[in-house]
Order: structure tokens, then C-alpha cells, then sequence
């Protein structure tokens, strides 16, 4: 894409293993300009989870390495830096399923991300911006955060994200397991903090249909590669993201059949 | 036959003095677990070293005391921070047995140390507390019991306080719930390692110094770590209000057993407590009820 500011995150041509044994991504390269928010999406297993580690580090812990290509986090390779390292440089993962410390209250949880403004000049943040983007969590600030609903359990997880003033920060998945009403309430606050905070943003989602609502531009990827990328008023147009990600028929007929399935299959690897 | 109220007294203040140092011992247990999920057998023989060196330092090298006490804990320190980064931090991500195996042998090794460097012969520590009883109303108390109590008790009082309102014993804490989760919050997780560790071992070597000096010092004095073992299975192995309560009770009921009921009998009703305390809470007094189990 073209791009007058050097982007913030610059992927280009990763390759993962797993465990020595299993490649997950093949060549993936994506790029987050400045200020914007970018959606990564496709099916299960693609690896969009393992993409958003590998540009966090946190990859190591899982027994996966970055065997080939380079990311590069405002315009620095990553490759040297631990994983709390880089949180302290500004880049901010927000893990699948939550992740937030169970026994530690929701004010010891923010305060667990103070960790990430450690070795940075600014002075600390109020808990304050927390609780003004979610007035829930003020009200539960001294309860246990393993009692939050999982609404506000992905609300804290944000929340730390808010505290450790990113400048990227990585979404995996926040509408998983949440009623459509809360999705659309936090993909607002998501869309907000992006505006408000000017932090930059790599969604990850299932929901494309809530992605794109927020996103400049999005990357499918499928078994580990980028298939289709655009802005996405493009994408949003196309013809078979429409069908196989928006869920919007071309036909009138309602209903699908398993030949159309069939159908599917055989365009995907065109498309690719 | 009329019940001696005094002497059951004092039978219950030695028996909170012992138990107050088993909770010290208790506290470095804890420290290393809460972290970093290995279950450190070789406390005992890390408080034992303390001992020694303590030993060598007053006895050995004439130091006098407010200069030999720091020194061992800063050598119990040392020995905790080397333990941690040459033995302990390669075995990461190894299952829990083999960690915990490790740790049996480091406990051998340190004794065979000692043993080679300060020879096997049983010895006394220099005297440094002062030997004047004190009474509580008429009750009698050692001395250095009451001063054993005395520290163990704020050493503790000072952690349970710095784990609730501390920065940093948050990151412990958010380190000890999930790792993976703590590096993405800007932790640095192999600090948190180290520090628990490093911090474990002053623990240690501080109730080396006090175990010593009620009851002298040997390279079996590691023995001690096997009751502390229990104090931390009693009240729940990540929980350092556990470990005093825990350490109190079965001070309490060593001290109340030795004497009444006869000292073959010591190990009988602590182990028997322990079985008791398992079958009603499987996760100690205070234990996380989801943590990892043996």
C-alpha cells in the first residue's frame, strides 16, 4: 500500500515454526501505517494469532520461532529486543481469551501495566482514562478481576492496554465469547481510543462484518499467507470477500448447498 | 493430677518461637513457588549454608555481629541468585518433577560442600543474642527464642505488607497467575525470577542464623527444611499468610506433643496433622485452590 509516513509496523515475509517441526506462516508480510487501524482476518487456523505473537515476541514462549524475514516496529527490527523490552517501547499486545491475573484485583491488574512505561520519561496515567472509556470497571476497581463478567474481563484487558500508552497496540479476538451488543459496545471504545489516543491498532478478528466497521484496511490471509488485501470500502465491494466473510449471498436464494461449498474451495485456490 | 497451667505456658511460647522460624523458612519456600512454580527442596540446605556462613564469618574471620549478619544474608542472597540463573533457569519449561528432582540434588551437593569446607563435626554458633531469660508474667522464655520470634514475625509482617500494596509484589504476583500475560504488561519476567529467588535466599539464611543459634549448627541441619515442608503443604504452598500460620501451628503442635505426649511422638502428630489438614483442604489453609499439585 502507499503510505506518505513510514509505517508504524513493517511485516515482511515471515516465516513461523512451531516446535522445529510445524511452519504455520509462509511468507506473510503486512504493514500498519501510522494512527490507523488495521483488521486481519480468516478462518481458523490461519494463524492470525500466531502472526500477532510472532510481532510481539511472545512467540518464544510457546515454542514457535521466526525463522525467516524481519518485522520492523517504528522502523526498528524487533529481532534483538525481549518481549517486555518491546511492551516498553510502545508495542502492546492484547492476548486471545483475555489473559487478565484472575487473583489480582482490576486496580492490580492496571497496575501490573505500569510495568510497561518503565525506562520512559512521560509520567504515569491515571487510572483515570481506564475508567472514563469504562465506567464499569470503576465500580468493580477493588473486586477480584477473575469475578468480572467477560465483557468486562476484555474491558480490563483494553484497559491495561490503555495504561501502558502504546503506540501499536495488538487485538486478538476481543469479541470472542461476548453477547453482539457488548461486541458492538467495545468495538466503539476500541474505535475511539484510536481516535482519541492516536494509538495505532492490528485487529484480529472472526467478525469481519465488526472489523471492517472500524478498520482503514484489511489483510485476509489463509494457511498462513496474505490472500487478499485493500482498503476496506474496496474489500467491502468484493464479490467473494462479500460472500465468504461478510456472509452476504450474491443470489437471491437464501440457502447454500454443500456443491456450492465445492464451488468455494476451487475459487479460494484461485484466488490465492 | 492438677494441670500446670505455667508450664503448659511456656511449653506453648517455645513451641510459637520454633514455629515462627519455621515460617521464616516457610517465607523463602513460598517466595520461589509464588514466582516461579518450582517446588525447592533444597530450602533446608540453602538455610544451613546460611548458617555456616554466618559461622565462618563471626567465628572463622572474628567479624563482629552487625558486620557478620549482613554479610551472610548477602552470601544467602548470592547463593540464591546462582542457583536461579545456572540450575534453575535452564530447566525452565521442563516438567515440574524433573525441576523438583534437581532440587533434591542441588540439597546433596550443598551439603557435600559444606561438609568439605567446614568439615561434619557438629559446632555451636557464637553467642550473640545473650543468654538472660525473659518472662512473660511468670512464664519463662529463652532469650534467643523470643528474639527469633520477635524478627521471623516482622520479616513476615513486612512481606504480607509488601505484597498487597507494593508495585512490584504485584508483578510477582501477575507473574506467578501467568507468565505469558506478565511479559505482555512490560513485566520482565526472568527479573521476577531472579529477585524471588535472590530474596528466597536472604530469607533463608536468616532463619539459618536464628535456627543455628537456638540449636547449633550441623550439615544435617537441612532437616529443618523437611518440617518447613510441611508448614507450606499445611497452609497452602503460594501463600505467605500460610506459611505463618502454618508455621505457628506446627511449631504449636510439635512443642505440645513433644512434651506431653513424649518427643518419639513429634514427627507422628505433625505428619498425622498434615494428613487431616489435606483430607478437609487439599490446597493447605491458604493455597490457591487451582495451583499444581505433586
Amino acid at each position: 500500500m502507499t503510505s506518505a509516513a513510514p509505517p508504524i509496523l513493517d511485516v515482511s515475509n515471515i516465516e513461523v515454526i512451531y516446535n522445529k517441526t510445524v511452519q504455520v506462516l509462509r511468507g506473510l508480510s503486512l504493514c500498519v501505517p501510522r494512527g490507523r487501524i488495521v483488521a486481519l482476518l480468516g478462518s481458523n487456523g490461519a494463524g492470525k494469532s500466531t502472526t500477532l505473537k510472532a510481532i510481539s515476541r511472545l512467540l518464544e514462549l510457546e515454542d514457535g520461532a521466526v525463522t525467516g524475514g524481519a518485522i520492523r516496529f517504528d522502523g526498528a527490527d524487533i529481532a534483538p529486543l525481549a518481549p517486555h523490552a518491546l511492551v516498553r517501547k510502545g508495542l502492546f499486545h492484547v492476548m486471545e481469551g483475555r489473559r487478565i491475573f484472575d487473583d489480582l484485583t482490576v486496580e492490580e491488574n492496571l497496575t501490573a501495566a505500569t510495568f510497561a512505561l518503565t525506562g520512559r520519561r512521560a509520567p504515569p496515567k491515571s487510572f483515570d482514562i481506564v475508567y472514563d472509556y469504562f465506567p464499569r470497571l470503576h465500580e468493580r476497581r477493588s473486586g477480584l478481576a477473575g469475578y468480572l463478567s467477560g465483557g468486562e474481563q476484555q474491558m480490563l484487558a483494553i484497559g491495561r492496554a490503555l495504561i501502558a500508552d502504546p503506540q501499536l497496540i495488538l487485538l486478538d479476538e476481543p469479541s470472542l465469547g461476548l453477547s453482539p451488543m457488548l461486541v458492538e459496545e467495545i468495538f466503539t471504545i476500541i474505535a475511539r481510543i484510536n481516535r482519541e489516543q492516536g494509538a495505532s491498532m492490528l485487529l484480529v478478528e472472526q467478525n469481519a462484518a465488526v472489523a471492517f466497521a472500524v478498520s482503514h484496511y484489511a489483510y485476509i490471509m489463509e494457511t498462513g499467507k496474505i490472500v487478499i488485501d485493500g482498503p476496506v470500502e474496496t474489500l467491502m465491494r468484493d464479490q467473494d470477500v462479500r460472500e465468504f466473510y461478510l456472509g452476504m449471498g450474491v443470489g437471491a436464494a437464501g440457502h447454500k448447498s454443500f456443491r456450492d461449498i465445492k464451488h468455494y474451495k476451487r475459487r479460494k485456490r484461485w484466488l490465492s | 493430677m492438677e494441670f500446670d497451667w505455667l508450664f503448659f505456658c511456656e511449653v506453648t511460647l517455645a513451641g510459637l518461637g520454633s514455629g515462627a522460624l519455621l515460617a521464616l523458612t516457610a517465607l523463602a519456600f513460598v517466595l520461589i513457588y509464588k514466582a516461579t512454580k518450582v517446588v525447592n527442596l533444597a530450602i533446608g540446605e540453602m538455610l544451613m549454608v546460611g548458617a555456616y556462613l554466618f559461622f565462618s564469618f563471626a567465628a572463622g574471620f572474628g567479624l563482629p555481629v552487625w558486620l557478620a549478619i549482613p554479610l551472610a544474608l548477602i552470601g544467602g542472597g548470592l547463593l540464591g541468585a546462582i542457583v536461579e540463573r545456572t540450575i534453575i533457569r535452564p530447566m525452565l519449561g521442563e516438567s515440574a518433577i524433573s525441576v523438583f528432582m534437581v532440587t533434591i540434588g542441588l540439597g546433596s551437593v550443598l551439603v557435600g560442600l559444606v561438609e568439605i569446607i567446614w568439615g561434619a563435626a557438629p559446632t555451636q554458633l557464637p553467642d550473640f543474642m545473650g543468654t538472660t531469660p525473659l518472662f512473660i508474667g511468670d512464664a519463662y522464655v529463652s532469650r534467643k527464642i523470643a528474639i527469633g520470634f520477635a524478627v521471623a514475625s516482622i520479616v513476615i509482617a513486612a512481606f504480607v505488607l509488601a505484597f498487597r500494596f507494593w508495585r512490584g509484589g504485584v508483578a510477582l504476583r501477575a507473574t506467578a497467575t501467568d507468565q505469558g500475560a506478565a511479559y505482555s504488561c512490560g513485566i520482565d519476567v526472568p527479573k521476577v525470577f531472579s529477585a524471588a529467588w535472590i530474596v528466597a535466599g536472604v530469607a533463608a539464611a536468616g532463619a539459618g542464623i536464628l535456627v543455628g543459634a537456638v540449636g547449633g549448627i550441623s550439615p544435617t541441619m537441612g532437616v529443618f527444611g523437611l518440617s518447613a515442608l510441611v508448614v507450606v503443604i499445611v497452609g497452602g504452598l503460594d501463600s505467605i499468610a500460610g506459611a505463618l500460620v502454618g508455621g505457628l501451628i506446627v511449631g504449636l503442635v510439635e512443642a505440645w506433643s513433644g512434651t506431653f505426649i513424649g518427643g518419639e511422638y513429634k514427627l507422628l502428630a505433625t505428619f498425622g496433622l498434615l494428613i487431616l489438614i489435606l483430607m478437609v483442604r487439599p490446597y493447605g489453609l491458604f493455597g490457591t485452590v487451582e495451583i499444581e499439585r505433586l
